[in-house]
């Protein structure tokens, strides 16, 4: 019986090892990163969050910026129920990083067909790059509940 | 040759009064259940863009019914079931009573807790859904009422861990009785995975919803949360895994594999406490390494589940062969079908199986980049938490309440059909969702009421949610039904005891396998995990940031 036990374990440890061994792969050929972090949003005693994000750089200027050769920035204020700006628009295949914080609730930001998904918490910033290879219309929605009008909550990415 | 898993094979019997708090414990969850799946059914309706929940009386917005549908479904019917159940495979185990006035303190906390919770959530002020991440601020009532209900879990623990000691007093180098070593793990897990939550509500939203604080951490909040809310789908499963180790080998005619194997896969779940970062793969603020770490620990927890995916599959393969079954897949037909607890809790276990895989792909982060918060994510625990998890409660009800009542089950033939009519229906709701879910379908919206055009791929995903969601809940209908006749018009029949696993053979006495019963040590080792993998993040993060007011527009 004994050996049957040991069977049992190392069998169940190689099955997980493999999984992990694949997920490495990914992470390490794919250059697949995650959002970490990318700053808070300085509050002062008793300020109000949305007071605070709106003195804070870039998002006292929500919008799109060119950074660098085919490099864009798209600064993004959410608040129930809709995103500043609403409208946005990126020209194909450059690299875009989308910086998004909340005045209010957590929100979320996700892009159907891409990777860019993001939760959006009260204080902090939220950060994710990504390049639209292909034109057309995305379109942005807040897939975290945020009240009565959650469902209503959404913004529309040109790409050109 | 083979061993018993309880102390005395034979003979025992629990008092009147204790049998009774457990029976009103469990239907207490199943009249939860009851309400929630009502919910269910406009939700999925809902996905195909039919609207039927402004018909529902009680409810002014889809997410008032939502709220109801997790709090009720996940938390009041799970911890309902929990404590009834694994008050009595204690009980069992051990051959000795309970203590009355524990069982009566936990059944009146969660019932109490359960009462202010859903007067909160049927007069519209508590519609935060059942994760309540502030600023979105519910009343105190919701605050209270949750902290009762954990608090009956604690209370329950208590009255395991007291009766255990007693025991084990009593009988001086014996090791625990295997149903007891799992009912017991099962608590001491939850009773460290519940301090995160207890945390948050007790110190965090319940004063700031009366005002005497002057404002809420939404990053700590939704970090303690999740401390407790991964572990909490143990909590959910590890008493079906009672009943996968502990009696189904027995009602399919086979045994259990092995005692010490078992009690490893236990020990593994209270080891695995600290993986709940994984659900904040996507959130600011935590820094990219340690997700990296913790996703290499949340695959650690597939192992306690593979190993009982070998262990359940031994059982019911002696099971099947014993009644015939031949071949290398034929005696999975052989096995006692025609048993409606059976049939349930085979479906559940092979809904699973499904459901492990796509948490592989929801725990992998590279794919939670393309699924995080869509109806993938719903499409994964209806599989695993109200099909694994719910069709073996009912299951398990389906000898249970025989049991309790003392009467004969009503409607056995009805009673198989209900389960795959259920199990049908999750697949075809679970194959919407997931459809849906790469096609980026946010989840807690109702589609049919959105202000932008659905995506094309939405169309089938929708359909397929409201078909499949519809049978679930006629499968739901069913097993109420057939309680409510076994219940109030059953006929009179003695069962003398509950079904019962063997093992192939006795515990040792010496070993490293002894080691195993150390639950102190243990303990200890996953509080230090614990500690390792979120003191850091809080130590940094305090003290709480209380930068949100509150917001209340729903
Ligand atoms: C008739 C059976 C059921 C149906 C048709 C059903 C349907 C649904 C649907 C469509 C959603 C997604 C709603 C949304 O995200 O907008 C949902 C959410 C959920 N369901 Fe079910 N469900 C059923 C039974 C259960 C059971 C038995 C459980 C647990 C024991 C459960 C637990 C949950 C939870 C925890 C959520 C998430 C709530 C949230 O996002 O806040 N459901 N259900
Ligand atoms: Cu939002
Ligand atoms: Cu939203």
């Amino acid at each position: 019986m004994e050996r049957y036990e040991k069977t049992f374990l190392v069998l169940s440890a190689a099955v997980l090892v493999a999984f992990l061994v694949a997920l490495a792969y990914a992470t390490i050929a794919m250059h697949i990163e995650l959002p970490g972090k990318a700053g808070v949003i300085p509050i002062k005693p008793g300020q109000n969050v949305a007071a605070a994000v709106l003195a804070t750089a870039p998002f006292n200027h929500p919008g799109v910026t060119k950074i660098g050769p085919d490099q864009y920035q798209v600064a993004i204020v959410a608040q129930a129920w809709t995103y500043y700006p609403r409208e946005i628009e990126v020209p194909a295949g450059a690299r875009v990083t989308f910086v998004v914080t909340s005045v209010d609730v957590t929100h979320g930001f996700e892009i159907p067909g891409t990777r860019v998904n993001m939760m959006l918490i009260p204080g902090y910033i939220s950060k994710l790059s990504y390049r639209f290879r292909k034109p057309g219309n995305y379109r942005i929605i807040c897939h975290e509940y945020c009240g009565i009008l959650h469902h209503t909550m959404t913004a529309v990415l040109r790409v050109k | 040759m083979s061993a018993p898993i309880v102390y005395r094979s034979e003979g025992f019997e629990l008092p009147g009064v204790q049998r009774n708090l457990i029976r009103w414990t469990i239907y207490l969850g199943f009249a939860a259940l009851a309400v929630g799946v009502v919910n269910g059914l406009d939700q999925a309706l809902s996905y195909a863009g039919i609207n039927i929940f402004r018909f529902y009386p009680e409810m002014r917005t889809y997410y008032q019914g939502l709220t109801v549908h997790g709090v009720f479904n996940a938390i009041v019917l799970t911890f309902a079931f929990g404590n009834g159940f694994i008050s009595l495979t204690t009980a069992r185990a051990l051959g000795r009573a309970l203590s009355t006035p524990i069982q009566v303190a936990a059944f009146a906390a969660i019932a109490v807790g359960t009462v202010l919770a859903a007067f909160a959530m049927f007069t519209g002020e508590a519609t935060v859904l059942y994760t309540f991440y502030p600023p979105l601020e519910a009343s105190w009532t919701f605050y209270l009422g949750l902290a009762l209900i954990v608090i009956s879990t604690w209370l329950v623990s208590a009255d395991l861990f007291l009766s255990l000691a007693r025991w084990r007093r009593e009988h001086p180098g014996e090791r625990i009785p295997l149903l007891a070593y799992m009912s017991v793990v099962t608590y001491l897990m939850w009773d460290l995975a519940s301090l995160g939550i207890a945390a948050e509500v007790v110190l965090l939203l319940l004063p700031w919803s009366l005002g005497l604080l002057p404002g809420s951490d939404p990053m700590l909040s939704r970090t303690l949360f999740w401390l407790t809310g991964h572990p909490i789908v143990y909590f959910w499963l590890l008493p079906v895994y009672v009943s996968w180790y502990g009696m189904i080998p027995r009602q399919v005619g086979g045994k259990l594999f092995s005692d010490s194997v078992t009690r490893i896969a236990f020990l593994a779940f209270l080891l695995l406490i600290p993986v709940g970062f994984h659900h904040q793969f996507l959130d600011p603020g935590i820094s990219p390494t340690l997700k990296y770490f913790i996703a290499v620990l949340t695959f650690a927890i597939f192992f306690p589940s593979l190993m009982t995916a070998f262990a359940v599959m031994y059982a019911l393969e002696i099971g099947g062969r014993s009644h015939g079954g031949k071949g290398l897949i034929g005696w999975f037909f052989r096995i006692p079908w025609r048993d409606p607890s059976v049939s349930a809790q085979v479906l559940a276990m092979l809904a699973f199986m499904l459901g492990g895989i796509s948490g592989l792909m929801n725990a992998s982060y590279s794919m939670n980049m393309m699924i995080h918060n869509t109806t993938f994510v719903s499409g994964h625990f209806h599989l695993t938490v109200a099909t694994a998890v719910t069709l073996s409660y009912m299951g398990i009800a389906y000898w249970l309440v025989p049991y309790l009542e003392q009467k004969e089950l009503w409607g056995r033939t009805l009673a198989r059909w209900q389960s795959w009519i259920y199990f049908v229906g999750v697949l075809i709701f679970s194959t919407g969702l997931t459809i849906g879910g790469f096609a980026g379908m946010p989840r807690r919206t109702p589609i049919a009421l959105i202000s932008y055009p659905k995506l094309p791929e939405w169309q089938l995903a929708g359909l397929l949610a409201a078909v499949g969601g519809s049978l679930m809940f006629i499968g739901a209908v069913l097993f109420f039904v057939i309680l409510a006749v076994t219940i109030l018009a059953g006929q009179h029949e003695a069962v003398a005891d509950i079904p019962l696993s063997e093992t192939v053979e006795r515990p040792t006495l010496a070993g490293w396998a002894v080691r195993l019963d150390r639950l102190g040590l243990w303990l200890g080792v996953s509080l230090v995990l614990v500690l390792i993998v979120y003191g850091s993040f809080i130590a940094h993060h305090l003290p709480p940031h209380l930068i949100s007011q509150p917001f209340k527009a729903f």
